[in-house]
Order: structure tokens, then sequence, then C-alpha cells
């Protein structure tokens, strides 16, 4: 994907486009073919209107007046993109975001669009609506490439799929003939695994208790902004609490209050019966607190640093990676042998450096680690992010039998099928608020997608007298 | 497995001479291109270089000055590992040096009470002095880069005015002169004789020793990991529980007791005294070495010896009827060098590693894709 938009060079092979082999050194030359790429994460700026976020950077293309206006009025108009141009960016969703990106894209006169995990973000009522953005598109002679882990998406919108494992193309299949089981197959090799939780664990013993727990922020004009407010849960041991929710509606910033690296205003967070609510986070760790950061490369990982260096990260102070004060080498180098025995990772050894690991390998060596530390509470945000089936699955396991043994675990995570599977409890956070919850047992996603727009609050299922108690400790 | 292991480590060891090799290749090209165009035969000088800085004497005047530089070397580097630019540390050793000096002259007591101490103060006033940096980063986030350079200049000016008769300092019997009390003969560090070639200073044993903290600390112990954690993600760090901001004060505090051990093996074994011709501009020279060395305790002393050599070796150089600016030009090209070949060579070593674990693993997947293509 990289390649194909000119972010990296290419070792062999040949890349054709219109029947005319090219070689493209830079996202420039790509842009130049016609081919256009809608990052996972938007690259939008948020001070500036919708106008100005598609004419940055392209102003040769039509200017920046009227004439970049009516072009873009077009470009929305033949597409059904829907687009306002005069908006300020901070003020749109997500969804309408993902279309500025698009519209962006196609202003610059593409003809292919590679769209990098676009559903990631997105409620499945905005997911329908992007596919339909989708097919205008395709309906106009556009050619789209759609990367995704969600097989339901990929047969539902595709015309023709390819599955690549482990840099090589496994197959090429067409969705009309095609289960999303047989997909499965192809991408992992194997059976389709499911994130279903089996008998229930949960125990009446609390483990960690948030109350009140209240975070805001001053920025930079001077306003202050409220991010967390009046959050309140309990997790017992051998219970998976599930949270929902559009990104950046507070969910970091609770898992980083949990862990300590934010210090909330207010409220009261405490750990089997002990107030950690200031405390550091190197004792929050050291008391059985076990970390998946939903940003593994930013959080999770010293990138440059080998393998055996990564095991110690965030557990420097337990054995067996140090005796007293000194880090014991040999220790934690037997032990990252054995994580990579354990947990499958996949590596030619324990002295690369964790950047030359695959996406699912990383992450298959940081749950690893932080199990490892027989932790009391895991926080998993995303736990399966950017990684493929296999791993995937092995994570859900890895999950599933740390909380037979009475493991606590908050999930924060976009995948709703993830959520629903994996959770005893679902809650839904909106705008740094806790608004709904709902039995993972019943619920659907679509029922979960439209509280996470605010649309519903309160228990979310249909009988009237559990509705009533529960929309109290949801407010 | 292991063999594939084995070759990685291999090639990062060669990856990691070839860096430095590259770039003095690529100084002396450039030097020679100089003393040509200057009109002068540079195989010539080369030639009297490799003469000159090889006898005995001079090889007792590299090592001298090289514990100087090195002792520079370790305290940028520890700033480096850290992601801080202690720029101050020229501030931080003068200032240390000079209040040493001021303590020693005063000091009556035997020797092994004085050196220690002196010592001591030196290390102190250094730290003190990166102290007020650290502190303005992590309470104020002022750039250390900032407050450290404006330091510099306040030390200077500290020093300009305390080294004056009458304040710290007095007129020595030449009437040149001016420096703080002399230091009593008890309080001079032991030396070695090596004949004509001269005095070895002593204090070559104790940069070794911190060459080999410097490398245990930070290697073995779990503060040393904390630190480097910092040094390569501030945000994996904070996740991981190191308390950022104490760790860039405690990290400054030592670069800068560190800083405060430059100055003494000139104090301590050479002038036994701080006058105004007291040398400055270590600091900046630490700065180069360290990059040279690329921050491992053995590549700052390699630096450092390759420094105190062209010092020593230009300087010569110059009698030979060479302009004298050949030195600056050469330290400039290396450490220009340097840092290119160093980038180039970190991230030549990344993408090749990334390929060799992705063919590995390409191959481990081999047998079963074809299968399921079949199927």
């Amino acid at each position: 994907m990289k390649i194909l938009y000119g972010m990296q060079q290419p070792d062999e092979g040949t890349i054709t486009v219109n029947g005319e082999t090219v070689t493209f050194n830079n996202p420039a030359d790509a842009i130049a073919r016609g081919i256009g790429m809608v990052h996972q994460h938007f690259m939008l700026a948020d001070n500036l209107t919708v106008l100005e976020n598609v004419v940055l950077g392209a102003e040769k293309l039509y200017g920046i007046g009227a004439k970049a206006r009516t072009k873009i009025k077009e470009i929305s108009d033949a597409y059904g993109l829907n687009v306002r141009p005069d908006v300020l960016l901070e003020e749109l969703g997500v969804a309408d975001r993902q279309r500025v990106e698009i519209l962006k894209v196609l202003y610059r006169g593409a003809k292919t669009l590679i769209l990098d995990e676009p559903t990631a973000v997105l409620v499945p009522q905005e997911v329908e609506a992007l596919f339909d953005n989708l097919r205008e598109l395709k309906a106009e002679g556009l050619t789209v490439i759609f990367i995704s882990h969600k097989l339901g998406e990929v047969l539902s919108v595709a015309d023709e799929i390819t599955v690549i494992r482990r840099g090589t193309t496994v197959g090429t299949v067409e969705p009309a003939g095609t289960t999303p089981k047989q997909l499965a197959e192809l991408m992992v090799g194997s059976e389709l695994p499911t994130p279903e939780t089996e008998e229930s664990t949960v125990t009446d013993v609390a483990l960690l208790k948030v109350d009140g727990l209240h975070l805001s922020q001053t920025d930079l004009d001077g306003i202050e902004r409220v991010i967390l407010d009046e959050i309140s849960f309990t997790i017992h041991k051998g219970e998976v609490l599930g949270i929902a929710g559009v990104e950046g509606n507070g969910q970091s910033e609770l898992v980083e209050a949990i862990m300590g690296i934010r210090d909330p205003d207010a409220g009261v967070i405490s750990l089997d019966g002990t107030d950690i609510s200031h405390a550091p986070t190197r004792a929050r760790r050291e008391a059985g607190v076990g970390y998946i950061p939903e940003d593994r490369h930013r959080h999770g990982l010293l990138l440059e640093a080998p393998l055996w260096e990564n095991r110690i990260l965030g557990h420097v102070t337990e054995r067996p990676n140090s005796r007293g004060q000194l880090i014991d080498i040999k220790a934690a180098r037997t032990d990252t042998e054995r994580i990579i025995q354990a947990y499958d990772v996949r590596t030619p050894g324990i002295d690369v450096t964790a950047a030359s690991l695959s996406g699912g390998n990383q992450q298959k060596l940081i749950v690893g680690r932080e199990m490892s530390h027989a932790p009391k509470l895991l926080i998993a945000a995303h736990p399966t992010r950017g990684v493929d089936v296999g791993a995937q699955a092995a994570i859900w396991d890895h999950i599933r039998e740390a909380r037979r043994e009475g493991l606590a675990v908050l999930l924060i995570s976009a995948d709703l099928d993830e959520l629903i599977g994996l959770s005893d409890t679902l809650r839904v956070m909106y705008r740094g608020r806790l608004v709904a919850d709902a039995d993972p047992a019943t619920i659907t996603p679509e029922e979960l997608g439209s509280a996470m727009t605010g649309a519903a609050t309160g228990h979310l299922e249909h009988t009237e007298d559990s509705a009533a108690d529960h929309e109290d400790d949801a407010r | 497995m292991n063999k594939l292991t084995q070759r990685i480590d291999k090639e990062r060891l060669l990856l990691g001479i070839a860096a430095p090799l590259l770039a003095i290749v690529a100084a002396l090209v450039v030097t020679a291109l100089v003393i040509l165009a200057t009109g002068k035969n540079p195989g010539a000088a080369f030639n009297d270089m490799l003469t000159y800085g090889t006898a005995s004497d001079s090889q007792v005047y590299i090592l001298n000055k090289a514990t100087t530089y090195y002792l520079a070397g370790v305290a940028v580097a520890i700033g480096f590992r850290m992601n801080l630019f202690n720029i101050g540390v020229d501030g931080q050793y003068r200032i240390a040096a000079f209040f040493a000096a001021v303590l020693g002259g005063a000091l009556t007591t035997p020797g092994w009470i004085s050196i220690p101490l002196i010592i001591l103060c030196a290390m102190g006033t250094g730290a003190v002095w990166a102290a007020i940096a650290g502190v303005l980063k992590v309470t104020r986030g002022v750039s250390e880069v900032i407050s450290t350079i404006m330091l510099n200049s306040i030390a200077t000016a500290i020093i300009a005015y305390l080294l004056q008769p009458g304040k710290l300092a007095e007129l020595q019997s030449g009437g040149t002169v001016i420096s703080t009390k002399p230091l009593p003969k008890d309080s001079y560090f032991f030396q070695i004789d090596t004949g004509a070639a001269g005095m070895l200073w002593g204090f070559i044993v104790i940069a070794v020793v911190v060459g080999i903290a410097y490398w245990f600390v930070l290697g073995r112990t779990r503060f040393g990991f904390d630190l480097r954690t910092v040094g390569q993600s501030e945000s994996a760090a904070t996740a991981s529980g190191v308390s950022v901001k104490k760790m860039v004060a405690t990290s400054m505090v030592i670069s800068g007791a560190v800083a405060g051990l430059i100055g003494m093996p000139t104090l301590l074994n050479d002038s036994h005294q701080f006058s105004n011709d007291f040398p400055t501009g270590i600091g900046f020279t630490g700065i180069a070495i360290a990059l040279l060395g690329r921050n491992h305790p053995v590549g700052i002393a390699l630096g450092a010896l390759l420094w105190g050599f062209l010092e020593r070796t230009t300087n010569h150089l110059e009698f030979e009827g060479y302009d004298k600016e050949i030195l600056g030009v050469i330290q400039g090209v290396i450490v220009l060098c340097v840092v290119i070949a160093y980038e180039l060579v970190r991230r030549y070593g990344l993408k090749r590693q990334q390929q060799r674990v992705g063919a590995e693993l390409a191959a481990q997947a081999a047998a079963p894709t074809q299968k399921q293509e079949v199927a």
C-alpha cells in the first residue's frame, strides 16, 4: 500500500497504471498518476475550513477562491459526498471528516483511491453511508482499493477480493461465490475464530472501582474542555468490561487516568481495595495492572531496541528482569525466548529490533509481556487493531484464558464484534460520559452503534424495569 | 534460527564500525583536497602527522589531552542518551574548575583529604549549574539548549568577576597572569613518569573509572534502562511508568557532575591554579567527541584519542609550513561526516533488518501457503 502511494520503493516487481509501467519515487508521483490515498488517521487541520483543508497543498490546481469552491461543489455533488465547504473542520464528526479526506483526494484528480481501514473509526450506520459513497465512485468509473480486516465489509463492497498474508498474495476471489468462512480460511490458513466467551467467569469480588472520575483540560485558547465526566464503574474478578464508543470520546483519557499517566481532577480509582487515584504509573504496574496500549508504537514499544529490551519495558522493577537495582540481562533474555514460544511471536530471534516485526507479532509480544507478570487487571485498548486474523484469535484466547483465572479486563475497542463477543458487561462512552449500558448476550452491533452516536442512552434493552434503574448510573 | 541471529549481530557490528570509518575516510579526502587547494602536498602532510603523532612524547601528550576530552565526551553523552542536548557542559566545567581551584588554594589539609574534596567540590558545582537548566526544563518547559547556552555566558561573567585581585584571585609574581591561589604541592594528583616522553597524568585512571561506571550504570542497572527508555521514546517511557521529569532533572545533574570533572586533570595534574588562560571550549569539543563515539564508552575514548592526535599533529604541521587552520577543517569535516554517516548507516541497517525478518518469515510461511492455493 505504501509502495502504491510512493511512500516506499519496491525491491522488485512492477506497477502498471492504465497499461503503462510506472515507478513512484514519492507520493507526488503517485498523485500525478491519479492514485490517491485516504489514510487511516486523517491528515486534516482542525482550525481550517473544509475548503481550506481541501485546497491546502494543491493551490496550483484551481486557486483558493471561487474556482476551487465550484470544483469542490462539483465533486461533492457528482459523488453524493454532501460536503459543505465553509464549515470549520473541528465542527465535523468522524464520518464527515472521512468524506473530506476522500474529496481531497478526488480534488487532486485521483482516478484510483486507496482506502486504508476506512471503517475502523465508523459506527455501522456510517459504514453503510461510506459504502454508498464508494458505490457512487465506482459508478462514475473510479477504481477503489479497499483495505480492511473486516470480512463482512469486504464481501459486501468489493467486486474482487485479494487476500494478502505475510506479505504474499494468497489468493484472489469473487465475493459472489465466497462465504466469510472461506475468506477467513484464506486469511488465516485455518478455521475462522470467533470472539465468543464461553461460560461466565464473573465473580462478585470487585477488583477495580472507578467512582466519579472527572478530568478536564484547558486548551490553548483558555477554554476548559471536559474530557471525562462522572465516570463510575466496577470490574469484578473474572469479568471483562467492554467500553464501546467512537474514538475520541474520552476512551484514551480514561485509560490514561487509570494507568496514572493523567492525573484526574476528581474521583477515586481503587484497585483491589487500595486507593490508587494519584499513585505513580510504576506503582500501579507493580500492583498488577497490565496494559496493552492503543498505540503500540508510541506507548508499548521501543522500536529501535531489541525484543529482549522491549520485554523489560514497563516491568523493569520486576523479576525476572531485574534483581535489586541491577538488570538481569540473562534472565530477561531467557524469558523473552519463552514469550516468543508461548505467544507464537514470529521472529528470527530476540536480538532483532521491535520495528522489524509485523504489527501482529509486535502485539503478541506486548500481550505476552503484560500477561507474564500475573496481572490482576488488564487494560486492553484496541488489543487486536491492525492485527491479522490469526494473531487476533490468539490474543482473544489469551484474554479468555486469563479471565478464567480471575483476571479483570477493561476492554476498549472499535471492533463491535470483538466487544460483544468478549465482554461480560458493556458500557457505551459518548463525549466523556458513560451514556448507556447493554447486555452483550442480546445486543446487536447496530443497536450499539446508535448509542455510540449519542442517539440512545440508558440501558439498551427494551425491558422497562431494568431501563429505569440503569438510567441513573448511566448518567 | 540461531544462525540468522548471529549473522544479524555480526552485521550490526560491521555497520557500527562502518559509520566512523566512512566518516574518517571522507574527512581525509576533504582535508587532502583543502591542502591541495593551498598548493601543498597532502601526502607529505599526512605522513608527517603519522610519524610525529606516534612518537613517544606525542603519545603521552595525546593521552593527557584525551583524558580531558574523554570526560567531556561522557558528560555530553549522558545527556544525549536521554535526548537532552547539554550544551552547557562548557560553562559547567569552567565554573566547577574555578570554585574547585579556589577551594584547593585555601585548603591546607593533607593531600588525601584535599584531593577528594576538590574533586567533590567540582562535581557538586557542575551539578548545581546543570541542575538550574534541568529544573527550568522540568518546571517551566524551558528548552535545555537555550538555558544552558545562556548559563555558559553567565558562568563566563561570574568567573570574570571573581577572578580579580582582591576578590578570589591574586596577581602572580610575573605580573601578567591573574589566577586563584595555587594549590599546595600536597594537593597535586599523582603522575606517571615515562622518562623522556614526559609525565602521564594520573587523572587518566579517574577517566577510565568514569567510563566503566558510565557503561555499567547505563547498560546494567534499572536506572540506566529507564534513562535509555526516555531517550528512545518519551511516550513509551511514560506509559511504562518512568517519571520523565524526574529522569530529565536527574540526568542533567549527573551530566553536570561529570562535566565538573573535565577541568580536574588540568587543575590537579598541570596548572594547579585557575588562571585567565585556563582552557576554554572543551565542552563543545565534548559534543563532537560524543557524536563521534556514538555515545558508547569505548567509542568516546577513541574519539577523544583521535581529537588529541589531530591537535598534536596539526600543531606540528604549522612548523612545517602548513596552515594551522587545517585542524579546524579536519575536525569540522569529521563531525559533519560522522553525523551524516551514522544516519545513513542507521537507516540502512534498520531497513536491512526488516527485509531479513520478512524474508525469514516468508520462507517459514511458504509451505502452508502453497497447500492453501492448491485447495
